[in-house]
């Protein structure tokens, strides 16, 4: 079971209207992997991660997701309701702007626990201590579990939300530039907690960023995306430190040395 | 009965297109069945829906008890009551137990229902998933794959902030293992007499235009955790008119001093009692 890959994705296309969003992108990701998607605004890396997390419908490629039990099945053409019934908590989403991600109108803890409860948590205490633990997992004062996500920074909120979205220990995570629109020391923080977890929980996580900083930090395999096409992929510090696609060589050679 | 109207107000094929929609409701137990809602002559939110319900399965034979707030002479009750008598020309009762038709807001009699009567209530908001989900298009879906999990993060909320379940009235309840319901603003006390009723009840939602039922006999169970389970409000005191401690009690400030009076909020239940 090692060696078959989580997530295989297949030529997966996406057009809106007349334009194209993803062309004919595959790749496949292994259990606690970490993949990262890093490409300018508009080269169509969010949609690719909507396209995996059954937002949007694509044209045409397969989404092949291995499930628990090891029954493989495509996401693109899964009715609606199996996708619910098999992905409950399979799947977990980090969203840029803690606000969408978040339900701002309860508290901390319900936030935390609402997946669990969607999943058939029906013993309250049980799911008081779960979400405690997740606070502390997240290095959040546990005092402040009855506390609205308004009432937190920024940098508190995003990690809320990452508590939210591991806390059904899902086996896939995507992640929309996690860190971006926080302070540089928050973010800073914040990979740390994000390695730490992945690493721990063995969890695979697609993350999506412009920020060739954070894909440095925090991914294995990097995929290289430029007007919807895969340019260049692999493994990290090779991309990186030896670039072979023009446009991944202005990429890399425009960032800013500090 | 007045001359000029058609019995019982609506037109003839205004109740059938209702009649259709309770039974399909009647046919899918607490599912919301969309009707196309008309216009009565009394606003929104006055029990619009359950007049429509009411006008809709009423006939000659029938006696019409109407309630507001377990009363049957408060004002909406009362004029709902003379609307009926005399649009259709019935008879009508405050006696719960010789009603055939019961159209209610707020309460459920505290006489137990029998095999042949109909509840009709009047709702104001018909989608228990309203407060969680503001659209439309999602809750329906969320619906049809009994994604109802979430509902469960208000009752943590009132856990969490008070230490039980505070929600008094308009407790969410499953029906037959299937259908997230709101029952209408109901006291959380009357939701035990919803399950397995051998009555027939009705909703009727006007402004929003749904209506759903409660066949006699079904299942219907408030939500609630494994260890806070759900249970009804109890009172220390007894009705300052009939000494019940059984039933649902108002608490009623009965003069500038503050001084406190419970008394049976079902004006029939008390008035028995009494007799």
């Amino acid at each position: 079971m090692k060696d078959q890959p989580l997530l295989d994705v297949e030529g997966l296309t996406k057009r809106f209207g007349d334009r194209t969003a993803c062309q004919g992108v595959s790749f496949a990701l292994w259990p606690g992997e970490v993949l990262g998607i890093v490409g300018e605004s508009g080269s169509g890396k969010t949609t690719l991660l909507n396209l995996v997390a059954g937002r949007l419908a694509p044209e045409a490629g397969t989404i092949c997701f291995r499930l628990g039990a090891g029954r493989v099945v495509d996401l693109a053409r899964l009715p609606e309701t199996e996708r619910r019934r098999l992905l409950r908590g399979e799947i977990g989403f980090v969203h840029q702007n803690p606000r969408d991600g978040l339900r701002l109108t309860v508290s901390a803890g319900a936030n935390i626990g609402e997946p669990l409860m969607a999943a058939g948590a029906r013993h309250y205490g049980t799911i008081r201590n779960a979400a405690r633990a997740w606070l502390q997992r997240v290095e959040m004062e546990e005092g402040r579990i009855d506390d609205l996500p308004t009432t937190f920074s920024g940098g508190m909120q995003q990690r809320l939300q990452i508590a939210r979205a591991l806390v059904s220990e899902p086996r896939l995570v995507l992640m929309d530039e996690p860190t971006g629109g926080l302070d540089v020391s928050v973010q800073a923080k914040l990979l740390d907690l994000l390695r730490r977890l992945v690493a721990d929980l063995h969890i695979a996580a697609v993350v999506v960023t412009h920020d060739l900083g954070v894909a440095r930090l925090l991914a294995h395999r990097l995929m290289v995306m430029q007007r919807g096409a895969v340019v260049e992929s692999g493994v990290t510090d090779q991309v990186l430190d030896d670039p072979q696609h023009p446009y991944t060589q202005l990429l890399v050679s425009s960032v800013l040395a500090a | 009965m007045s001359a000029g109207y058609n019995f019982a107000y609506l037109d003839e094929q205004t109740k059938r297109m209702i009649r259709r929609a309770i039974l399909k409701g009647v046919a899918l137990p607490g599912y919301q069945v969309p009707f196309a809602g008309r216009e009565m002559p009394l606003p929104y939110g006055w029990g619009t829906g359950g007049i429509q319900v009411t006008a809709s399965i009423i006939g000659p034979e029938d006696r019409l008890k109407v309630i507001d707030q377990g009363a049957d002479d408060t004002t909406n009750a009362v004029s709902i009551r003379r609307f009926f008598a005399k649009t259709a020309g019935v008879a009508t009762t405050t006696r719960t137990s010789e009603a055939s038709i019961i159209q209610t807001r707020h309460r459920i009699p505290e006489t137990p229902l029998r095999a042949g009567q109909i509840m009709v209530f009047q709702v104001p908001i018909p989608e228990p998933l309203r407060w969680l989900e503001p659209r439309e298009s999602v809750s329906r879906r969320m619906h049809a794959e009994t994604d109802y999990g979430s509902m469960h993060v208000k009752l943590y909320e009132d856990i969490a902030r008070l230490g039980r379940i505070s929600t008094a009235y308009d407790y969410p309840v499953m029906v037959n293992g299937r259908y997230l319901m709101r029952p209408s603003p109901i006291p959380r006390f009357d939701n035990p007499k919803l399950d397995r009723s051998p009555a027939l009840m009705l909703f009727g939602a006007g402004r929003e235009k749904r209506i759903y039922a409660l066949p006699p006999h079904t299942p219907v169970k408030s939500l609630d955790f494994e260890d806070h389970p759900f249970a009804i409000e109890r009172w220390t005191e007894r009705c300052a008119r009939c000494g019940s401690n059984t039933s649902f009690l108002d608490e009623i400030v009965v003069d500038d001093r503050g001084t406190r009076r419970f008394i049976c909020s079902d004006t029939d239940h008390c008035a028995e009692r009494r007799a």
